[in-house]
């Protein structure tokens, strides 16, 4: 129900796109003041979400270690895992976000028989590390399909992208030649949509919020090689658009072609959406406590800001209380 | 109630799969069902603490006797705690539902309920929280995965949230360091706002407040109990060792869970402790009024941390030591490693710990003053310092269970292994999913180790038992050492349960039973005083 939902949510906006632009002509309306709607929302929302994040106190130093502490010199620790100082928590953070290093720890169990065992059944783990090449993938996929459009957004054309170009068209099919990353791209996220709907557990605590980002990439990325492999758009007045907008000149070249209009309506929705939605764990991943705090609270007081004062049974009260047990077990009074 | 006596055979409670039922898990639906859940806590308790809305009540009955105000009470409390907690404002907005957690809390393992996921349990705060909290929620609604908060999800709150054993288990797991514990501690504070209160979590602490330790135990007694095991040191060993209690201007003041003083086999470890400060020569002091390391506010609120956790530092201040040593627990040292010093520091008025045998500055401690029992020891060893016969344990199998907190909430994986190795000659590891920071929690932690508990800490101690029963199987291990006290109570029903005959046992216990000790007699009993090389030697024959 929850993929439905998001299923038509995508549709619905597709729809609107072509609607707007073919029959009704608001190009400019499509071609303009949304992106530029989008980018302000993207903009304020994102910063409003990580200044709330940083304006939340970190009252303790609540790190999840993953290793063996530094503790006594010739005891080898693991800093990577169980960072002793900043410069180590930032490389277990580099190490996060670049690696996704936790995720890289899946495993997967399952009960399988076993006569030894108790029960006739134990618990057997298996590797499972496809989520985490999915995640790998379609991530980094991401990025550079991001930096390959930067051939819209720069006069001259940035530096990285013929590299990035000719890099991802390596292997040379087809003409025009096809981009690894954009077929990596389409196969990760169907992968990580296949497993919402596959796996039970993972499709029993899917909200709509979950599926409608990967039914909205899909979207992104099939207008994107429908364009360029298959309706050709026309990419000079393409680049005209996105020059203008990025010049703050914009100017709505007739006759891009809807497809063109559909696929930069959805990015818009994705860029909009982005700090309303789960998908902000891009910000949040690197205020987590858990993971980029060192673990050195024994050596280093960590401060509580909103530290105060609670009731405490002291040690007056406490020897009142119990006095003539003292006395009688002939311990020591502080009050003679 | 012990294990033996749940009458679930393990077949039985083993017939269950992990598929999810049909029913949507938006809509709340809790069966209180004996044996999975712990009692609420006597009104007696909250009243001696000052906590809200003492009332007699359980958490079968259809009326919970809340106050009127209790849908606002909580949400208030929730506003609140958001805005004083990253954690717990971040953990509600950046959660993707990948289910990389899933499949990692030992509660879901062993029972299969969906809810016991990490991820869903957490849901079920988020979903009220995307409701009352944010704009998405507010104008789509269920639409957007939010839930209004009503008297079925709060009593699935209370079901869930005390089906938690504040492992941090998953947290290894999630790409962004989710740590489910963390929400649960923020539901345990706001249900302990409205008075929905476990008993085996609370009356420790009303306990501790008041006597200086959860058990309740008096100086006096506190006193008796000690030279009870003095003199079960001197039977065995032919040795009186030293046994300070109070004493002013002492170089260290040591600090155990009461469960050590109190119930068998923590008292073997104690004994251990005692053996070895005599026959090192430390200058040393136990306190009858911090007569409590382990800290069960923990498993309430951080107010409730902070109350009882002040005792340490007031004390040290009060005898006039120079630094602080504790003992063999698991929740104690999360208290003590993440919440001692920021809470109730700085404690200037100590110095910096330096072994007085070996010189070793305890650097890692130079703020807290405070060194962990297997950091001492460790060291100790290291430095040859020990004379150890580690043939007297000739007849132990043993195998370490690394307990949650001392491992994921502070690292301490390779101490209690070194010093096992110099006291013991036969040492296996359980499998490698389930030791180090991928342990498996005894599923009796963070308050939920009660009898009427027994059926779900049976099914959260699965993975556990699994191990143990494997290596077992595989290295004849007859021993599971751990070096926490909730463990030494908790673990025995497990074992028994899951790998029946294998027994449990502190580290420092297994060092008391190698310790050569100047002018010792010729020792002939374990520190169970069962013949030296004959234990548990007839079991399988
Ligand atoms: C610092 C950068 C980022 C990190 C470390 C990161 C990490 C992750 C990880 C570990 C997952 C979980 C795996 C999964 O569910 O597939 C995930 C999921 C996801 N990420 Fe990111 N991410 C980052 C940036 C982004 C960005 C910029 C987007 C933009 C669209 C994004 C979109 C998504 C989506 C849609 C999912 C959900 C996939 C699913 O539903 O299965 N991420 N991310
Ligand atoms: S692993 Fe983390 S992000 Fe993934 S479902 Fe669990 S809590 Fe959420
Ligand atoms: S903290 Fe432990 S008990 Fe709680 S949800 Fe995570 S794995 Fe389960």
């Amino acid at each position: 129900m929850n993929a439905l939902y998001a299923l038509f949510a995508v549709v619905a906006l597709m729809l609107l796109a072509f609607l707007g632009v073919s029959t009704a002509d608001l190009n400019v309306l499509f071609g303009a003041i949304v992106p530029y709607a989008a980018v302000s929302v993207f903009l304020i929302g994102v910063s409003y979400r990580v200044l709330k994040w940083a304006t939340v106190p970190v009252p303790f130093r609540i790190t999840t270690v993953c290793g063996q502490e530094k503790s006594l010199p010739w005891i080898k620790s693991s800093p990577l895992e169980s960072p002793h100082n900043g410069v180590y928590a930032a490389l277990r953070m580099a190490l996060e976000v670049l690696a996704f290093r936790s995720l890289f720890r899946n495993t997967r169990i399952s009960l399988a028989p076993d006569e030894k065992s108790i029960g006739g059944k134990r618990i057997v783990y298996s590797s499972n590390f496809f989520l985490w090449l999915g995640a790998l993938a379609f991530h980094y996929c991401f990025l550079i399909i991001l930096l390959r459009h930067f051939r819209f957004f720069t006069e001259p054309v940035v530096f990285f992208v013929p590299l990035l170009q000719d890099l991802d068209g390596f292997f040379q099919v087809g003409v025009p030649g096809v981009y690894m990353t954009g077929l990596i791209f389409v196969a990760a996220v169907g992968y990580l949509l296949l497993r919402r709907f596959s796996n039970p557990q993972v499709r029993y605590i899917s909200l709509a919020a979950d599926y409608f980002p990967l039914f909205l990439l899909l979207g992104i990325a099939g207008s994107g090689i429908l364009m360029r492999y298959f309706f050709k758009v026309d990419v000079v007045k393409v680049k005209e658009l996105m020059m203008g907008l990025i010049g703050f000149h914009p100017v709505v070249p007739d006759g891009i072609g809807s497809l063109f209009y559909i696929h930069l309506f959805l990015v818009c929705v994705l860029v909009a959406y982005f700090p309303f939605s789960k998908l902000v764990h891009m910000a949040g991943i690197f205020l987590s406590p858990t993971r980029n705090m060192a673990n050195d609270n024994r050596a280093h007081r960590h401060i509580n800001p909103w530290n105060y004062p609670v009731d405490v049974h002291t040690y007056e009260d406490w020897e009142e209380e119990f006095k003539d047990k003292l006395i009688a077990a002939g311990l020591p009074l502080d009050k003679g | 109630m012990s294990s033996e006596e749940l009458d679930i055979k393990p077949e039985e409670l083993l017939d269950f799969d992990y598929d999810p039922p049909q029913k949507d898990w938006m809509d709340p639906s809790v069966a209180f069902r004996k044996g999975t859940y712990c009692y609420s806590a006597a009104p007696k308790n909250l009243e001696y603490l000052g906590l809200p809305n003492p009332r007699d009540w359980q958490p079968h009955d259809k009326d919970w006797k809340l106050p009127p105000d209790w849908k606002e009470t909580i949400l208030d409390g929730m506003k609140d705690r958001l805005s004083k907690f990253r954690s717990f404002q971040l953990f509600m907005d950046i959660c993707v539902r990948c289910g990389a957690c899933a499949d990692k809390c030992h509660f879901f393992i062993g029972s299969g309920d969906p809810k016991n996921m990490p991820v869903l349990r957490a849901e079920l705060m988020r979903s009220v929280y995307r409701n009352d909290f944010t704009a998405a929620g507010k104008i789509l609604g269920k639409l957007a995965g939010g839930r209004e908060l009503t008297e079925e999800v709060l009593k699935e709150w209370f079901y869930y949230f005390y089906q938690c054993t504040e492992c941090r288990r998953c947290s290894v797991f999630c790409p962004y360091g989710i740590d489910t514990a963390e929400i649960t501690m923020m539901a345990r504070e706001l249900l302990n706002l409205v008075g929905c209160n476990i008993n085996w979590a609370l009356e420790p602490v009303a306990n501790c407040q008041r006597t200086g330790n959860h058990l309740g135990i008096q100086p006096h007694t506190f006193k008796d109990s000690l030279e009870f095991f003095q003199d079960e040191i001197e039977d065995i060993t032919g040795i009186k060792v030293n046994l300070p209690i109070n004493k002013k201007g002492a170089d260290v003041l040591f600090v155990v869970p009461s469960g050590d003083y109190f119930a068998d086999p923590g008292t073997f470890t104690l004994m251990g402790y005692l053996m070895l400060f005599h026959e090192i020569g430390l200058d040393y002091t136990w306190s009858t009024y911090a007569s409590e390391g382990g800290n069960f506010g923990l498993f309430n609120s951080h107010e409730l941390i902070k109350r009882l956790n002040a005792k340490i530092y007031l004390e040290a201040k009060r005898l006039g030591v120079k630094w602080i040593l504790g003992g063999e627990c698991g929740h104690m040292w999360r208290v003590v490693n993440q919440y001692m010093d920021t809470m109730n520091g700085p404690a200037d008025f100590l110095e910096e710990p330096v072994s007085p045998i070996t010189g070793t500055k305890f650097e890692n401690a130079k703020s807290t003053k405070m060194v962990h029992i297997c950091e001492f020891t460790a060291d100790l060893m290291q430095h040859n310092k020990l004379k150890l016969d580690p043939s007297r344990n000739d007849s132990l199998r043993v195998t370490f269970h690394d307990s949650c907190n001392p491992s994921r909430a502070m690292g301490i994986l390779e101490e209690p292994r070194y010093v096992l190795r110099n006291v013991c000659k036969h040492f296996y590891e359980m499998p490698e999913n389930t030791i180090r920071e991928q342990t498996y929690c005894c599923a009796g932690g963070a308050g939920l180790g009660t009898d009427e508990n027994m059926e779900m800490r049976m099914r959260g101690g699965l993975p556990r038992g699994n191990a143990v029963r494997h290596v077992q199987m595989k290295h004849d291990v007859n021993r599971l050492a751990c070096i926490c006290a909730i463990d030494r109570a908790t673990l025995i029903p497990l074992v028994d349960y899951w790998a029946p005959g294998v027994e449990v046992t502190g580290v420092h216990e297994l060092v008391g039973n190698a310790l050569v000790m100047k002018g010792e007699k010729e020792r002939e009993l374990s520190m169970r005083g069962d013949p030296l090389n004959e234990m548990e030697d007839d079991e399988d024959v």
